[in-house]
C-alpha cells in the first residue's frame, strides 16, 4: 500500500502542467517514477475512481483526478459509492476511521 | 489600529461550479450577502485583504505540510482547478510582498508560521475572491491553516494564530480586512457530499457570533469529524477570525444549507474593537 504516492501523483497532476503533459504522452514512464502497487496502477490507469477512494485517496485530491478525466460530478459521487459496494470499506487514510465511508 | 473589517464566509466549489443547481431563493440570499460583504470591505477603506483559508492540497502536500503558512508573493494565480469545472476564470491576483513580510515577522513572535512566495489559489480562496473582490483590485495576502487531515493544529493554537495576525495588522499603517473561509459541517468530495449537519452549524455559529472562546475551543477533532465531516476541520479558519477579534461579538448575515453546494452557505462579520 503506497497511498502517499498515489496521492502525490494526483497532487502533481493537478498543479504541474508538465506532469499532466507526461501523463497524456508518456504515461507509463511517469507512473514508473512513483512507488505504486499493481492494484494502485490498475486503478489509476482505468481510471477506477471507486477503487482509488477505497484505497484511501482523500476526496479533495481524488476529485481533481476525476475532473482530469472529465468525469461529471454526479458520476464521480456515484463511482465512490459503487467502489465501496465492489471493493469493500475504505482501507486507509482519513475515511477509514468512520465505518470506511 | 488598522484592522478595518473582519468576517467569514463559505468557499464551496459548488457555489460557482454548480451554480444553477442551488435553490434559486437560497442562492439569491447567498449572493446578496456576498455582495454585502464586498461593499463592507470596500467601504471599510481596506487596502489589503487577508484571506484565512484552508486549501485542499493545491500547494501543500504531505511531504512538508505546514500547520500555518502566509503568502509573501508579489502576485498569485488562481484558480488552479479547471476554469469550466469551477466556473471561475483563471487570473493573476495582486499580492503585497512587503506587507506580507511585515506581518509574517510579527506573527513569528508567537507562531512558527511558514511563508510562500509562490501560491496557486484553489477554490478555497478563488470562490470568496470571485464574489468579494471580483475586479481583483485589492492586494491579497493568503493565509493557510492545514485543515485537511491529521495531525491538525489544535483549536487553541488557531485562535492564538488569529490573535497574532491581529497584532500584526494593528502594527502596520495599512488598512487591512480579514476574511476567514471554510466549513462548517460538510463531507466534500465523498459519497456523503451534500449532507449538512444544521444543528452542528447553528451551535458553532452561535458560539462564533458571541465569540465564546471556551465554546469555540471545546470541539475535539474526533467529535468534529463524526458530526461535521472532514470539512468540519475547517472551523479553524473561523476560530482564527474569532481570535483576531477577541473581546468582540459578531453578526450572522446568511445561513443557507444548500445540499447541491455541499455545505451550509454562511456569511458573518465580527465587530472590530
Amino acid at each position: 500500500m503506497s497511498l502517499y504516492y498515489v496521492q502525490k501523483l494526483i497532487y502533481e497532476l493537478n498543479r504541474n502542467p508538465d506532469t499532466t503533459k507526461r501523463f497524456e504522452k508518456d504515461r507509463e514512464a511517469l507512473l514508473a517514477d512513483y512507488d505504486l502497487t499493481d492494484e494502485e496502477l490498475t486503478a489509476i490507469r482505468k481510471p477506477d475512481i471507486g477503487l482509488l477512494y477505497v484505497l484511501g485517496v482523500n476526496g479533495q485530491i481524488l476529485m481533481h483526478y476525476a475532473a482530469l478525466w472529465k468525469i461529471p460530478w454526479d458520476d464521480y459521487l456515484k463511482s465512490m459509492e459503487n467502489g465501496i459496494k465492489e471493493h469493500g470499506p475504505v482501507r486507509n487514510g482519513l475515511y477509514a476511521q468512520t465505518e470506511g465511508k | 489600529m488598522t484592522l478595518v473589517f473582519a468576517g467569514a464566509c463559505s468557499h464551496a466549489p459548488g457555489i460557482t461550479g454548480r451554480a444553477d443547481r442551488g435553490d434559486p431563493q437560497q442562492r439569491k440570499n447567498l449572493l446578496e450577502n456576498y455582495n454585502k460583504m464586498r461593499l463592507a470591505i470596500k467601504s471599510s477603506g481596506a487596502e489589503a485583504l487577508i484571506v484565512i483559508a484552508a486549501e485542499h492540497f493545491a500547494n501543500f502536500f504531505m511531504n512538508n505540510m505546514p500547520a500555518y503558512c502566509i503568502g509573501m508573493a508579489e502576485y498569485y494565480e488562481g484558480p488552479i482547478e479547471d476554469e469550466e469545472w469551477l466556473g471561475i476564470k483563471r487570473v493573476k491576483v495582486p499580492g503585497n510582498s512587503k506587507l506580507s513580510e511585515e506581518i509574517i515577522q510579527i506573527v513569528m513572535n508567537d507562531t512558527d508560521v511558514s511563508y510562500a512566495q509562490e501560491w496557486k489559489f484553489d477554490h478555497g480562496i478563488s470562490v470568496p475572491l470571485n464574489f468579494l473582490t471580483p475586479d481583483y483590485d485589492i492586494d491579497v495576502i493568503p493565509v493557510n491553516i492545514n485543515c485537511q487531515g491529521p495531525p491538525l493544529t489544535p483549536l487553541n493554537r488557531a485562535y492564538e494564530f488569529g490573535k497574532s495576525i491581529r497584532k500584526a495588522c494593528d502594527s502596520t499603517t495599512t488598512k487591512i480586512a480579514i476574511v476567514g473561509t471554510g466549513g462548517i459541517s460538510h463531507w466534500p468530495c465523498t459519497p456523503d457530499s451534500g449532507k449538512i449537519n444544521e444543528d452542528f452549524d447553528k451551535t458553532f455559529l452561535k458560539s462564533f457570533i458571541s465569540n465564546d472562546k471556551k465554546a469555540l475551543l471545546s470541539y475535539s477533532d474526533k467529535e468534529t469529524y463524526e458530526k461535521a465531516g472532514q470539512g468540519g476541520f475547517e472551523i479553524r479558519t473561523w476560530i482564527a477570525v474569532a481570535g483576531a477579534c477577541e473581546g468582540s461579538t459578531g453578526e450572522l448575515w446568511c445561513y443557507e444549507p444548500i445540499p447541491n453546494y455541499a455545505v451550509g452557505c454562511t456569511l458573518a462579520s465580527m465587530e472590530i474593537s
